[in-house]
């Protein structure tokens, strides 16, 4: 473990070992102070950011942040490094390294054959030193694309998870919020639910439903029912169809186990979900959620700041080419993330680091009721998220989940950024846009049709 | 050919009885109207409010006496609102007094128990003040048909889930339940959730735990979640465990059926081409 010091003026800074210089060089957020891994002070945190700007790459493949035996996620980021892909950047600083990315050597092409060479601990260190402009301008370089029935990630489109929650999983309840959704053109990243419980008749019962609505209207898109993976493949045990296997992952063993998974645990779903083939573009099909401060909630974070963690658990999502990541960000709530500045450079920081490791990111742009933050701060982070190019954010009526008793992007809001800043559906979805008679977009404006398409007609005559 | 209605999604406005979700609010341009804009913060602004209400656990304790039942007024580590939403850690354990008052209390009553109920306020003191009592009165009667021995209610302020898992250690409990106010929603300031443990100790992840959640008039009934509640417990005997490895498999022929049916009753699958 190597010892750093840097030094300003007459005043020499000195930090323990490289988990200890990120830790202090990360901008202030409530999780690193709670878990006592932050800097004391102002001065320390630019000192920590100047050492941490001299470390070399190279530094991060000998000095790893937690054992290599003690475990597997170390163990993973070390087994599958690309040192062919790593060798254009292997000469540069941490403070090198940003430079290049903000030069035109950067591009959408030089960025993806670099990924496989980096490691999520390389990515959080040059997130530690970059603004938000500087996350926002690279991230908006890289295009990461998966599919599935639907085609994620090209430049100019945004695409939404239609979260239809309920508070009982009422299936009359869920149907109205996805027609309420699908004539706002939300949906085309998934119709994913979280159930109220996890009781695996109901789960199968919803996922039944789901498929049955998505082959009726004939809609380009996936259906996910946010369960234990291990039920997830309990449920495909029973023949009932599944088209994503949801999991939420962690940056390290420990906290892993605390969600009850492991590597081995999500080969086994993602096979089973390969298993059926359900996927007509392409068998991108695995849904991960994550966000900075569960390793530390479960008590796993072995000393390391929370967003370093974070950004290792995108090593286990990529692992598994999954079809949408989704950092949950303000959900965890204030003891992680205290306030709205807190949360916004929490998902750009999120967004760009899982950019750069390659993986198809989207963010849950959110808050909860005890934390110091409201709509306008969603608004911000929508805003700059959309012109990061991020992949895919939430849609749900009215900001309101019901059951999960937070806030999220509204149905309206991705209609806001859709037009404000020129992004489209995924292109299977615009089409079905159009010929549902929903809508159509032309230079940023969106047209609606101007009656219920008939399809939809018909299903409201059913209620009478 | 048929009218057609100016705005399109007027029309949904029946989907309202359907769900308790801000649907059919309709649009200015894309944008969300005034009216829904207004009545979204005034329920942001009551949400806030609820999260700041103090448990009031001496009220609560002196119901339960009502009834007949004991109670014991725990404090956790935090003292104080600002305390428990900045560090978790101090909400997940007992302060020094309350878990002497435990100890005290375990020493006078040796043996162990099998059951611990705890209650505490967690996010929001409005959802322990309305539920508590009538779920206890729903759980406590097929309790004490099963012929399990229960300890006094535990009404713990500032608490977490993690703290009936010191509370059920310091009682030699088998199991705990554990009633929290959840993180209150907009349209939900009063959601209960439920945390079940086997064989509680000090240090256990979530993965050794069942939650039942959203327990409120308009949400999951007493009725229910004690019946779900009282499944796990009874398969977490069976099988010495409790958290992921114990999958609720509740297969109520009621629920069952309930659910079969909904899925034809659902009007996005009527049977309307046919």
């Amino acid at each position: 473990m190597a010892a750093f010091a840097h030094s300003v003026g007459a005043q020499t800074y000195r930090f323990e070992s490289l988990k200890d210089v990120m830790a202090k060089a990360s901008p202030a957020r409530s999780g690193d102070f709670l878990a006592g891994v932050a800097a004391l002070n102002d001065g320390e945190r630019v000192a920590a950011q100047m050492a941490l700007a001299d470390i070399p790459l190279t530094h991060f493949l000998q000095e790893v942040l937690i054992p290599y035996e003690a475990d597997e996620v170390t163990r993973l980021i070390i087994d599958t490094h690309d040192p062919h892909a790593f060798a254009v950047v292997s000469h540069l600083t941490v403070g090198g390294f940003r430079d290049w990315l903000l030069s035109d050597a950067a591009d959408e092409q030089s960025l993806r054959a670099l990924a496989p060479g980096l490691t999520p601990e390389m990515v959080a260190a040059v997130s530690k030193i970059m603004r938000v402009q500087d996350l926002v301008l690279v991230a908006q370089k890289i295009r990461v694309v998966t599919k599935f029935r639907g085609t994620m990630g090209l430049r100019g489109r945004l695409s939404t998870r239609l979260q239809p929650n309920h508070p009982t999983d009422e299936p009359a309840g869920i149907a109205a919020s996805i027609l309420d959704g699908l004539l706002y053109g939300n949906g085309d990243a998934m119709i994913g639910i979280n159930p109220a419980t996890d009781s695996i008749a109901s789960i199968c019962a919803m996922l039944e439903m789901l498929d049955a609505i998505i082959q009726r209207y004939e809609i380009p898109t996936q259906a996910c029912v946010l369960t234990h993976v291990t039920t997830s493949i309990e449920a495909i045990n029973r023949g009932v169809p599944l088209d994503l296997v949801f999991q939420s992952i962690a940056g390290t063993e420990a906290a892993n186990a605390s969600f009850g998974i492991n590597l081995n645990v999500l080969k086994e779903g993602y096979d089973a979900g390969l298993s059926l083939n359900r996927g007509t573009l392409g068998q991108n099909l695995m849904y991960f959620e994550t966000g900075q401060g569960s390793a530390l909630s479960a008590n796993a974070h072995h000393g390391i700041d929370q967003q370093t963690c974070e950004t290792r658990a995108y090593a286990v999502a990529r692992h598994f080419k999954p079809f949408l990541v989704n950092t949950v960000v303000g959900f965890i709530g204030p003891e992680y993330l205290y306030n709205g500045k807190q949360i916004i450079r929490a998902g750009l920081e999120d967004h760009f680091c899982g950019k750069l490791l390659g993986v198809p990111m989207g963010c849950d742009i959110c808050y909860t009721n005890h934390a110091e933050a409201d709509q306008d701060d969603m608004d911000t982070l929508l805003t700059l998220l959309g012109v990061a190019g991020i992949n895919f954010i939430m849609g749900i009526p009215g900001s309101d989940d019901i059951m999960l008793n937070y806030q999220t992007t509204s149905f309206h809001d991705a209609l806001y950024a859709r037009q404000t800043l020129g992004l489209k559906p995924a292109p299977e979805f615009e089409q079905w846009l159009t010929k549902m008679g929903i809508f159509t977009q032309a230079d940023g404006k969106i047209h609606f049709g101007d009656s219920l398409p008939p399809a939809f007609r018909q299903a409201m005559a059913q209620l009478g | 050919m048929e009218k057609p209605p100016v705005d399109s999604q007027n029309p949904l406005l029946e989907l309202r009885r359907l769900t308790p979700a801000r649907i059919a609010l309709g649009r200015t341009g894309t944008s969300m109207p005034t009216s829904a804009q207004l009545d979204f913060q005034y329920a942001h602004a009551q949400a806030r409010d609820a999260v700041h209400l103090p448990f009031d656990s001496a009220g609560l304790s002196a119901q339960l006496t009502e009834i007949g039942r004991d109670s014991l007024l725990l404090h956790s580590a935090a003292t104080n609102r600002d305390s428990y939403l900045q560090r978790p850690d101090l909400g997940r354990k007992l302060s020094d007094e309350s878990a002497q008052t435990l100890r005290t209390y375990a020493a006078a009553n040796p043996g162990g128990v099998d059951l611990v109920i705890v209650v505490a306020d967690g996010l929001s003191a409005l959802a322990v003040h309305r539920h508590t009592l009538p779920f206890l009165a729903r759980l406590e009667e097929q309790v004490l048909a099963e012929g399990w021995s229960v300890a006094p209610v535990m009404l713990v302020e500032q608490g977490r889930v993690a703290v009936a898992d010191e509370i059920g250690e310091l009682m030699g409990a088998k199991m705990t339940v554990i009633l929290i106010g959840e993180r209150p929603g907009l349209s939900s300031p009063d959601s209960l959730g439920l945390y079940f443990t086997y064989n509680p100790k000090v240090g256990l992840t979530d993965a050794y735990r069942n939650c039942i959640s959203n327990i409120r008039l308009e949400g999951l009934s007493y009725g229910m979640a004690a019946h779900r509640l009282l499944y796990l417990m009874r398969e977490a005997c069976r099988r010495q465990l409790s958290g992921v490895n114990l999958k609720d498999e509740a297969q109520l022929q009621t629920l069952e059926s309930d659910a079969g049916t909904d899925m034809k009753r659902n009007f996005l699958l009527g049977q309307t081409d046919a």
